[in-house]
C-alpha cells in the first residue's frame, strides 16, 4: 500500500464525478427533498422525530452503495481494472482510493441532508448535531464499502441494481424503522444483531432521543465502521491480478 | 542487456474447459517489433495476457525481463495495451494520462512527451467520450508509454485508424523499439506483418510459423503478407 497512489486513485475519481455534475446534484439534494416530504407527510404528528434520524441513516447508505457500485462494476468492465492490476498499483490502493473520494461526497451529502433534517425540517435533536453528521458519514462510507464489495459479484449495472432488493432493502427492514428491533420475534431481532444498518440506525436514534447516549452512539458507530472495514478487506480480496 | 525479452516454453493456457494455448515456445530479441498475427481467436489476447501477468499460465513457463510472466517488480516495467481502450471515458485525455504516469511513478513531464509521441496535444483538454475511437485508442496507447516501459505488449493498437496515422504510428514504434524497448504487437492487418522484425503466426493456440518477415514470403512463394497468410493456415488446415 502506498498513500501517494492512494491519494492519485482518489483525485482520480472526483475528477470523474466531477465532469458528472447531475450525479453530484442527485448525491447531495435527493437525500434532504426525501427528509422534506417525510417531513411534511406527518406533520402534527411525532412520527418524524421518530423516523427522520433513521431515514438520515438509510439515504447517505442506499445512495453511496448505489453509486459506487456501478462506478466500480464500470472500472471491471472497461478494462481499465486489468490495466491498473497489470501496474505498480496496489488493491488496498484502489480499494481505498474510492473510499476516500466517496467519503469526501458523503461529508457534503451528510452536511446537506443533517442541516436541512435540523433548520429546515425541524428534526428534534437531543444530542449534538454534529455528531449526526458524523454517524451519516460513516454510514455512507458503509454503503461505499459495500458497493465496492457487491460490484464483484454482478456482471451487469442490471444485477447491481437488483442487488438493492437483495442486500439493502432486508437491512431497511429489519432495522428497527417499522417496529422496533426489541418488540420483533427473537430470531429476527437475532438476526437484526448482525445487520450493519441496525447499528446505524441504532447510533443516530441515539443522538437524537438522549443527551446521556453518547456511549451508546460511540459503541454503534464502531460496530458500523468496523462492517466497513471488513467490506473494504473483501472488496480488495475480490480484485484479482490474473484470470484462470 | 538481456539477450530475450520474453522466452516462452511449451506454454499452456486453458480457460474453461478450452485449451487456448497449446504448447508455445518461442523467444523475443530486446529491441525487436514481433508481430503476432492469426485469425481471431487463434490465442494471440491469450499469449499476450499471460505475459503481462493477467492470465494464470497453465503450464509451461514464460520469463518476461528475466523475471516469471506475472512478477509484481514487472508491473512498471511493462505496458501493455489491451484490445478495447482501457480508458476513463469520463476524463480528459491529460487526466487519463496524469493518473497512470502517476501510478507507474513517470515524471510528470512525461505527460507532455507522450502527447506529442501519440499526436494528441491539441486534444489534450478533451473528455475521451468525446474523441473518435482511433483517438481512443491513442489515449490507450499513450497510457502504456508513460514511464517509457522496457517492454510493449499492445493488442492490436491499430484497429480502427486510418492509413496515414497507422504509418504514423509505426514509425513511432520503430523508434520507440532503436532505443532499446521491445514491443510484442498483435494484429489483423497483414501488411503490417512486413513492417516487423519478427511474425509469430498463431492458429488454434498454435505456432504455426516463427519467421521473418522475409522468410514468410520465401516459405510459401507468395507476393505479399496476405497470400503467405493463407497459404500457411490453408496448409495447416
Amino acid at each position: 500500500m502506498n498513500p501517494r497512489l492512494t491519494l492519485a486513485t482518489a483525485g482520480r475519481v472526483l475528477a470523474q464525478i466531477r465532469h458528472d455534475p447531475r450525479t453530484i446534484g442527485l448525491l447531495v439534494l435527493v437525500p434532504s427533498l426525501l427528509l422534506g416530504l417525510m417531513a411534511w407527510i406527518f406533520t402534527d404528528t411525532a412520527v418524524f422525530d421518530v423516523v427522520g434520524p433513521a431515514l438520515l441513516a438509510l439515504f447517505p447508505f442506499i445512495t453511496m452503495f448505489l453509486v459506487t457500485s456501478i462506478t466500480m462494476l464500470q472500472e471491471r468492465r472497461s478494462g481499465t481494472l486489468e490495466r491498473l492490476m497489470a501496474l505498480p498499483l496496489g488493491r488496498f490502493d484502489l480499494i481505498l482510493g474510492y473510499t476516500l473520494a466517496f467519503g469526501a461526497l458523503a461529508v457534503v451529502q451528510a452536511l446537506v441532508a443533517v442541516g436541512f433534517a435540523v433548520q429546515v425540517c425541524g428534526l428534534d435533536v437531543a444530542g449534538d448535531p454534529w455528531l449526526l453528521v458524523v454517524v451519516a458519514l460513516v454510514d455512507a462510507l458503509l454503503g461505499t464499502t459495500l458497493g465496492l464489495m457487491a460490484s464483484a459479484f454482478a456482471r451487469s449495472e442490471f444485477q447491481v441494481v437488483q442487488f438493492l432488493p437483495a442486500l439493502v432493502f432486508p437491512q431497511v427492514l429489519l432495522g428497527g424503522i417499522f417496529v422496533p428491533r426489541d418488540r420483533m420475534p427473537d430470531v429476527l431481532h437475532a438476526i437484526s444483531d448482525w445487520l450493519p444498518l441496525s447499528h446505524a440506525i441504532e447510533a443516530l436514534q441515539a443522538v437524537s432521543s438522549a443527551t446521556d447516549g453518547t456511549g451508546t452512539v460511540v459503541r454503534e458507530t464502531v460496530i458500523v465502521a468496523a462492517f466497513a472495514v471488513a467490506f473494504v478487506v473483501l472488496g480488495a480480496v475480490t480484485l484479482r491480478r490474473s484470470t484462470r | 542487456m538481456m539477450k530475450y525479452a520474453v522466452e516462452v516454453d511449451g506454454l499452456v493456457v486453458h480457460r474453461g474447459r478450452n485449451d487456448v494455448l497449446r504448447s508455445i515456445s518461442t523467444t523475443v530479441p530486446t529491441g525487436a517489433i514481433v508481430g503476432l498475427l492469426g485469425p481471431s481467436g487463434s490465442g494471440k489476447t491469450t499469449l499476450m495476457r499471460a505475459l503481462v501477468g493477467a492470465q494464470r499460465i497453465t503450464a509451461g513457463t514464460a520469463t518476461v525481463l528475466g523475471l516469471p510472466a506475472g512478477h509484481p517488480r514487472l508491473r512498471s516495467r511493462i505496458g501493455y495495451v489491451s484490445q478495447s481502450p482501457s480508458v476513463y471515458d469520463d476524463l480528459t485525455t491529460r487526466q487519463n494520462l496524469a493518473y497512470f504516469g502517476r501510478v507507474v511513478g513517470a515524471p510528470s513531464r512525461d505527460v507532455d512527451r507522450v502527447l506529442d509521441e501519440v499526436d494528441l496535444r491539441p486534444q489534450q483538454h478533451d473528455l475521451v467520450r468525446d474523441l473518435s475511437g482511433g483517438q481512443q485508442n491513442r489515449v490507450s496507447l499513450g497510457a502504456a508509454l508513460l514511464g517509457s516501459p522496457e517492454l510493449l505488449v499492445l493488442d492490436e493498437p491499430t484497429v480502427g485508424l486510418d492509413p496515414l496515422l497507422r504509418r504514423d504510428l509505426w514509425t513511432l514504434f520503430r523508434s520507440i523499439a532503436s532505443q532499446g524497448t521491445t514491443l510484442v504487437v498483435s494484429s489483423h492487418v497483414m501488411d503490417e506483418a512486413q513492417r516487423c522484425d519478427r511474425i509469430l503466426l498463431l492458429r488454434d493456440g498454435t505456432l504455426l510459423a516463427d519467421v521473418t518477415p522475409a522468410e514468410l514470403l520465401e516459405r510459401t512463394g507468395t507476393a505479399d503478407a496476405d497470400d503467405a497468410f493463407l497459404a500457411l493456415v490453408g496448409a495447416a488446415a
